[in-house]
């Protein structure tokens, strides 16, 4: 079983959907029982990343999920997701997050060339930075569907993809068995489908 | 970079896809589901699904249909139709899509961009505008382009990615159903820095060539008919755009 933490930020009905199409039994939950016996943990998002923060932190959540990871089992964070795994954000203040990878969230406005759009808002194509089991099926190019104002930065030691947006921006990211996406792999047609398939499958 | 997207547009009524589909390998089809597998197979960046009653006869949407196509399809949605308060926006992204058109219920309400994009964020607010040449100037009209509103579509447009429009689908009357191309003096009018979807007078493979060359701050062309008859066929139409240097997603 896999779950899915629920600390009420943004829609899930994709990612359970796509979970759904993959036969991988998932559960939306906030019941730190319930994520403790998981084999999996995915840690979704959208939003503004203190927000997001607060709530994980208010429930509780935050503790949970930090456990999870140190205990070795795999950990997809997803877009917000995946930015709340770093050490800390800049979005609208200075926020803390799990701390789970090194490296900061930071904004492309003032760091990608003027006149690209903010969010990067599309598909665009991933550059493989390193082997990792969670893109093993993944060929240089394949695209994938992003939604992003912010990107993690200085997260060189755990950078397995990035793509180009006026610079290079962090697409996935893995450190052991904390892994994340700052593309949407349930958006992302059958590109992110093998993605979340990898994931359910990388070892335990 | 990112990739041009192509968007095919399905009209629905009654949870059908009106008019349905019919070429080659493909004939009569009308439901959603089916169709939409086939689009997202061929290669569709994103699909929208548009409710062509519910904007005047104040019919809600299917999301019954909606919520089918969403549960099979794993590629952005977008859902325009009949959208006029929050509760539409609630009731359509809890059936699975990603992105909310508005069109007259923001012109009779332009705070629901607001409301909707502090609620849900602008990534999932969609303006979208009917817009018609009227005495020299860009008109926005209403009703399913019935209906001039006296409202300047330029002025318009930039007020509604102010209050929080995170994209714009810029449709032209005039080029619509007209299939001699897209209409690029609208296009290049518009000065917004929010993506933009040119919809209205695809013809032919060639109008997408020109569409992106001409006019580099569209990011997507919409179109409806000449995929659903089969006239323009996805993975060929991205082949060609490739050949002519524009970044689009190949599968």
């Amino acid at each position: 079983m896999l779950a899915i933490v629920d600390y009420g930020v943004g829609n899930l009905f994709s990612l359970c959907s796509s979970l759904k199409s993959l036969n991988q039994p998932a559960v939306i939950t906030s019941d730190p029982k319930e994520i403790s016996m998981a084999e999996r943990v995915i840690l979704p998002g959208v939003g503004a990343f203190g927000d997001a923060a607060e709530k994980l932190r208010n429930t509780g959540l935050d503790t949970v999920v930090r456990e999870q990871a140190e205990s070795g089992k795999p950990l997809l964070g997803i877009c917000l997701g995946m930015q709340l795994l770093f050490e800390k954000s800049y979005e609208f203040g200075e926020h803390a997050g799990l701390g789970l990878l090194r490296g900061s969230i930071v904004p492309m406005k003032g760091t990608i060339p003027e006149g690209l759009k903010i969010p990067q808002m599309g598909w665009n194509s991933l550059i493989l930075r390193r082997n990792h089991p969670l893109l093993r099926d993944i060929k240089e190019g394949d695209c994938v569907y992003f939604v992003h104002s912010y990107y993690a930065d200085g997260c060189e030691d755990s950078l397995i993809a990035s793509c180009d947006y006026g610079r290079e921006i962090t697409a996935a990211v893995a450190s052991g068995n904390v892994m994340g996406c700052q593309f949407h792999p349930e958006k992302s047609g059958k590109v992110g489908l093998s993605i979340l398939k990898a994931f359910c499958e990388v070892a335990v | 970079m990112l990739k041009k997207r192509i968007i095919p547009c399905l009209d629905v009524r009654n949870g059908r896809v009106v008019k349905g589909v019919n070429f080659e390998g493909l004939n009569d089809v009308s439901d959603p589901v089916e169709l939409a597998s086939f689009y997202s197979d061929d290669g569709a960046d994103e699909l929208v699904f548009y409710d062509i009653t519910a904007s005047y006869e104040g019919r809600r949407l299917f999301t019954d249909c909606l919520r089918a196509v969403a549960e099979h399809i794993f590629i952005p949605l977008t859902v325009g139709g009949g959208i006029n308060t929050i509760d539409d926006f609630d009731r359509v992204l809890k059936c699975g899509a990603d992105k909310i058109s508005v069109n007259s219920g923001a012109l009779r309400n332009p705070t629901l961009i607001a409301e909707a994009a502090k609620k849900y964020g602008s990534q999932c607010v969609v303006l979208s505008a009917d817009v018609k040449r009227v005495e020299g100037g860009f008109r926005v009209f209403s009703h399913g382009g019935r209906q001039d509103t006296g409202l300047d579509a330029i002025e318009w447009i930039r007020q509604g990615v102010a209050l929080g429009a995170g994209e714009v689908v810029l449709n032209s009357i005039d080029t619509d159903g007209v299939k001699k191309g897209f209409d690029l003096e609208m296009l290049q009018a518009l000065d917004v820095d929010v993506p933009v979807v040119a919809s209205g007078g695809a013809g032919g493979i060639s109008d997408f060539v020109e569409l992106f060359r001409e006019v580099p701050s569209v990011d997507a062309g919409l179109a409806a008919s000449i995929f659903h008859f089969g006239e323009v066929r996805i993975p060929k139409l991205k082949q060609v755009l490739a050949e002519n240097g524009i970044p689009v997603r190949r599968i």
